[in-house]
């Protein structure tokens, strides 16, 4: 098998995707080093009005909402006792350790004093604040997500001793990390709750942290099918029978989970509307977007997942899959940016810059390299030969 | 040192989170401190001279503005607060022609700034300000977020150093015994500065003489749990750029909720998930032990079974074997007695 890893590496070097990932890479060191010298204001679009753009929209509030499948699979694994689900926990644990590293790499664009980024940890606790919330529990999450994923760099590295305390911890940091990611999912979504005067009635609620956190939910279930599908043509060759093997299962039962918590999900974003009395926003424009979001990207899903697990439709699985994932990012985006600040007049809306764009795209090149980079080595889509048959 | 603030802060994460905050989700009110100073703009009396703006710009030390002060036409535009400008006056055409209103931090009693900040940059101070410590700030800018009256500015062009600027109700002259700088510049005693109580009871007196003259509000003195500077004026305060819909809750009482929350998620959930994890334990168990009882009991009954089916065929092997024996005994017997007696044979078949 290594062997093949080798072939395919040496043929790999100048395709599409490398030459294009190294454009990025170029592009993405220019403009950190304008953000650095020049100051925020050099590569951004934000202003006194529009404090955050897609640096936070999309970099922060999606990259957690997409690494939320780290902790539905391994809760559904070793908490629920789901064990066909094992062989997706690995996959699904390095990409959420990626993805909330990614956050914390793209938080430091985006403050403007990035070497202060512990001071509200230790230097001075903010307690009342929410962000202080998502702080801590990215900090504290990163740390429980690290000690998940190295059982498989311990393995790489053949040191057996260490890897099997690890693993005897698994059942403490799967509760940790699902308490981690409830309060953390949930934060984000409560940041906006001090802002009632600025989003928009149909996305401003008191239960904004509860949305969030179920939609999450959803994300975390879609993105491990989207991404299994991602992965499954260029990884093929490292993928064990194992995984193979239940990778079809595997859909069905999570486009299942899918399915229903998007139908719930949809359910309390009704509940939400009516405890508010918002009904008479929606015949506005602001009100056809949200219906836009709410049965395109909520409903529609939800309705194929179900009928594509009735029928054992896997192709249909994956499209909701893709569905719910953009749906997600759409949720994020009209929280944080589009109907934030709705009432401003368009000339002082927010746009990104080329360059916020940018630096997007290249945080985003560096999680898809480094996850190719560790799984072509570890056992992530198989299982290490010498700890095979032990769960 | 680091090790018990450390310590302190996952304790935090917890409990302490839940009591500062819960105090005021309770219900608790105490009302602002009673040496909490203020100001009062009276919409009436500005005539948009920019006066307070330069005064605002002078003690400050700020940048020299692109126009100067003494430009007028500046007015025309609808202008807001930067890093390089504390206050701004804006001109509103309204119900009763041009109307001037000044806008700075409003110093509010319970600031959205100071609950959205996770590093305490931003505190209340009991006199009145609301300060900001830049040497703490992450530039973040929640406060600008958290803010409803968009007033935190951020340094947007400085790549090292950005800091959160505002009004800082001339902190420091107020230390000195000195009025605010604006207020001490206004020509048209637009600005009252005093105890916020007592400025209550101006504007009150103001509405209650001229009843004609002003609308019967005091902006500042409930919007968003209230705030040091506080506003009169003569048109609806929608006319002149002020928003209406903010209510009267705290920034602190709208978070409560999530973060009295975050005590119960930490409580419950490894209560409730273990709980799980025990009862699919527990299922898993059940169902191996049945397995494992089912195949000991496929096994037993399997083994009497073919023992059974041994023994039924030891037996009708013997029966076959004594029938056999008979007959071939009968067959001998037969044999030898056939030439003999042959009537007795046929005899013997028959029946």
């Amino acid at each position: 098998m290594s062997v093949d890893t080798t072939a395919v590496e040496k043929k790999s070097l100048f395709t599409p995707f490398n030459i294009i990932a190294t454009i990025i890479l170029i592009a993405g060191a220019i403009v950190t080093v304008m953000r650095f010298t020049g100051g925020l204001g050099a590569v951004t679009n934000l202003d006194q009005n529009n404090p955050w753009g897609i640096w936070i929209g999309f970099d922060l509030m999606c990259g957690v909402a997409l690494a939320a499948g780290g902790y539905t699979t391994s809760a559904a694994c070793y908490v629920f006792g789901l064990k066909k689900y094992h062989s997706a926990v690995r996959p699904a644990i390095l990409t959420a350790f990626l993805g909330y590293a990614l956050v914390v790499f793209a938080l430091h664009y985006d403050v403007g004093q990035p070497w202060r980024l512990t001071y509200p940890l230790f230097v001075q606790n903010g307690t009342t604040s929410l962000l202080f919330e998502v702080g801590l529990c990215v900090f504290l999450y990163l740390t429980v997500l690290f000690i998940e994923f190295t059982p498989a760099l311990f393995e790489w590295l053949g040191m057996t001793k260490i890897r099997n305390i690890v693993v005897k911890l698994t059942l403490a940091l799967t509760i940790m990390g699902v308490v981690l990611s409830t309060l953390h999912q949930s934060s984000l979504g409560a940041l906006f709750t001090i802002a009632p005067s600025k989003l928009h009635p149909l996305w401003y609620s008191q239960y904004l942290p509860v949305f969030f956190f179920v939609s999450s939910i959803c994300a975390g279930l879609s993105m491990v099918i989207f991404e299994g599908t991602l992965s499954h043509k260029p990884m093929h060759h490292l993928m064990d029978e194992e995984y193979l093997n239940n990778h079809d299962g595997l859909i069905l039962g999570f486009g299942k989970a899918a399915s229903l918590v998007l139908f719930g999900y949809f359910s309390i974003k009704v509940i939400g509307l009516a405890y508010d009395n918002n009904w008479h926003y929606l015949t506005t424009g602001y009100g056809a977007w949200y219906l836009v979001e709410m049965l395109g990207f909520v409903a529609l899903p939800s309705f194929l997942y179900a009928i594509g697990v009735r029928d054992k439709n896997i192709t249909v699985i994956k499209w909701a899959a893709g569905l719910t994932v953009l749906g997600i990012i759409v949720n994020r985006f009209n929280i944080s940016m589009v109907a934030f600040n709705y009432q401003l007049p368009s000339a002082e809306r927010y746009w990104p810059s080329w360059g916020e764009i940018t630096i997007s795209l290249f945080v985003v090149t560096i999680g898809v390299l480094v996850f190719r980079f560790i799984s072509t080595r570890m056992p992530i889509f198989h299982e290490h030969p010498d700890y095979k048959e032990e769960h | 040192m680091l090790r018990r603030t450390f310590l302190g802060l996952l304790g935090a994460a917890g409990a302490s989170v839940a009591l500062p905050v819960s105090a005021k989700a309770g219900g608790k009110s105490f009302g602002p401190h009673p040496d909490t100073l203020g100001v009062l703009f009276d919409a009436t009396r500005c005539i948009g001279c920019r006066k307070c703006e330069l005064a605002c710009n002078e003690v400050n030390e700020l940048p020299a503005p692109d126009k100067k002060f003494d430009d007028l036409s500046v007015l025309d535009t609808k202008r807001r607060t930067d890093e390089k400008t504390l206050t701004v006056v804006n001109k509103y055409e309204s119900s009763k022609g041009s109307v001037f209103r000044k806008m700075q931090c409003n110093h509010c009693l319970e600031p959205a700034c100071a609950s959205a900040c996770f590093v305490k940059a931003f505190k209340k101070e009991h006199n009145g300000p609301v300060s900001y410590d830049a040497s703490v700030c992450v530039g973040c800018r929640y406060c600008m977020v958290a803010c409803p009256f968009e007033i935190p500015a951020y340094e947007y062009d400085e790549p090292l150093t950005p800091r959160v600027m505002k009004c800082t109700m001339c902190a420091p002259r107020l230390a000195e015994g000195k009025l605010p700088g604006c207020v001490e510049r206004c020509p048209k005693e637009a600005l009252t500065f005093g105890l916020r109580k007592d400025l209550i009871k101006i504007a009150r007196a103001r509405i209650t003489t001229y009843p004609d003259r002003y609308v019967d509000h005091i902006y500042g003195e409930t919007e968003m749990g209230g705030t040091s500077w506080m506003y009169i004026s003569g048109v609806p305060f929608s006319e002149i750029g002020m928003r209406e819909d903010l209510g009267t809750k705290s920034a602190p009482e709208l978070t409560a909720g999530a973060l009295a929350a975050v005590p119960i998620v930490v409580g419950m959930w490894p209560v409730l998930l273990g709980g799980i994890y025990a009862v699919s334990k527990r299922k898993d168990k059940i169902a191996n032990d049945e397995r494992v009882a089912a195949v000991k009991d496929a096994l037993t009954r399997a083994g009497e079974e073919a023992e059974k089916k041994l023994h039924d065929e030891l037996s009708k092997a013997d029966v076959a074997n004594q029938r056999r024996i008979e007959v071939e005994v009968k067959k001998a017997v037969e044999e030898a007695l056939a030439p003999k007696e042959e009537e007795a044979e046929t005899n013997e078949e028959e029946s």
